[in-house]
């Protein structure tokens, strides 16, 4: 009895210590910075030249970015999420630090998807200098805001 | 029991005076640059290709404001935390009123005008493979930058990484104007060999670095820790980096990676300034840690 007590006693004190399961949370951020990859990648591989332009396909593909820019970023990112919290997540802390800054680098996204957007269908010739400005917003926040791979 | 103390005091004395003698800040020749005039316009490139402002622009400089190099990022290291100095045209603050010998000497020797070793945070053991032209050349730029009154902060160093004069011994070790690719068979390559190993300074973080804190050439590029503590720095050389030509220099011109990741850290600022290179420059890299596989 005394040994339950006792341990049920850590138990609730470890627990306000103890990090809170935000792998929905993660899951969710990381998976919506994985469908701007793959669909940069459809627009990349026709402004590298390798694949052929296909005006339809770069239009679907800038209009989901456009779709993930849309997405309201405040309930993936709660408190206590950073890799100082949590294993799996190259969020650095300084995130929360200035949060500011971190939204309007993502509204800056969203102005440079939906220039991407306008322009995706015109010829292949566009999509070039549309995707150099749209990933100077991916790195201008990565820049400080993710930490380096492990 | 004394006079062994005795003559091991002056076997000290005699043997560190004469490697104080021997690691003395050296400096380049001035006839060698008497007669040179650099060329602003070329100098503007190499001083893009060697990502001075990267480190000199104030910290959290956004636009126009990088141009002004009044120094005061900081590197925390394992050997404590190194301020970037002002570098503007400043006389006092700066570095306005340097000679283009006395540049030439910090810039390719790490040798302080005043006479003292710099630290290698100053990747001087890359610059020192540059030209004498190409130092004319950015001195010539470096005039045409606004002027910063900011003063320089001091590095924040431990016992023994404080005594510069230990920085010598370094540079006998460490200091070498010898290229890792030998003869390049192309021009493109011999441009991409000055771009990596020489302006870009590429094997100061891709390169993993001995206990004494030089280089490993024998391991170029293989990838290291980064010297911020954080996380790994890749491999480049192609046992590590299987991207084609195409890709490594669309990820230099874009920051795109080829599965369309986005470059992170101070490679950000690596991707603008080649962004900013002719795309020949960009293809140059590419072409040269293809080759170096070969």
């Amino acid at each position: 009895m005394k040994v339950l007590v006792l341990s049920t006693l850590c138990t609730a004190l470890a627990l306000p210590a103890m990090a809170q399961d935000f792998s929905a949370q993660l899951k969710a951020r990381q998976g919506q910075f994985r469908i701007l990859a793959i669909n940069l990648g459809i627009i990349g591989d026709m402004a590298k030249g390798e694949a052929e332009y296909d005006a339809e396909a770069a239009q679907s593909a800038a209009d989901s970015i456009v779709a993930v820019s849309m997405i309201n970023q405040g309930p993936l990112w709660p408190q206590g999420s950073s890799e100082m919290d949590l294993e799996g997540t190259r969020a650095k802390a300084e995130i929360w630090d200035n949060l500011p800054d971190v939204l309007s680098k993502w509204d800056d996204l969203g102005t440079q998807a939906a220039n991407l957007q306008q322009v995706a269908a015109t010829g292949q010739e566009a999509l070039g200098p549309a995707l150099g400005t749209l990933g100077g917003t991916c790195k201008a926040c990565h820049d400080e805001y993710r930490a380096p791979q492990n | 029991m004394l006079r062994k103390l005795t003559s091991l005091a002056a076997i000290v004395l005699v043997t560190g005076g004469a490697g104080l003698w021997l690691t003395k800040p050296r400096t380049v020749a001035s006839e060698v640059y008497a007669g040179l005039t650099g060329d602003a316009a070329r100098g503007a490139t190499t001083f893009t290709a060697a990502g001075c402002a990267s480190c000199h622009y104030a910290p959290d400089a956004e636009g126009e404001a990088k141009r002004v190099l009044s120094g005061g990022q900081a590197f925390k290291t394992e050997f404590g935390t190194f301020h970037a100095p002002n570098i503007s045209p400043h006389p006092q603050a700066g570095i306005g009123d340097w000679s283009l010998t006395e540049f030439a000497s910090a810039v390719r020797l790490g040798t302080a005008p005043e006479g003292h070793h710099y630290y290698p945070a100053f990747p001087y053991s890359s610059y020192i493979r540059l030209e004498p032209q190409q130092i004319a050349d950015l001195w010539a730029h470096l005039q045409t930058l606004p002027e910063s009154d900011v003063p320089s902060k001091p590095h924040d160093l431990g016992f023994p990484f404080s005594i510069r004069a230990s920085l010598g011994g370094w540079k006998m070790l460490y200091l070498s104007e010898d290229w890792v690719m030998d003869d390049p068979a192309t021009h493109e390559l011999a441009r991409g060999r000055e771009l990596v190993e020489a302006l870009g300074h590429c094997g100061e973080c891709h390169t993993p670095r001995t206990a004494l804190g030089g280089l490993d050439r024998k391991r170029w590029l293989d990838g290291a820790a980064n010297p911020s503590g954080e996380g790994e720095i890749p491999g480049i050389a192609p046992a590590h980096l299987d991207w084609s030509s195409t890709d490594i220099a669309y990820y230099l011109e874009t920051g795109f990676t080829p599965d369309f990741d986005s470059a992170g850290g101070h490679m950000v600022a690596v991707v603008d300034n080649f962004a900013a290179l002719p795309a020949e420059d960009r293809a140059a890299v590419a072409a040269y840690l293809k080759a170096l596989g070969e």
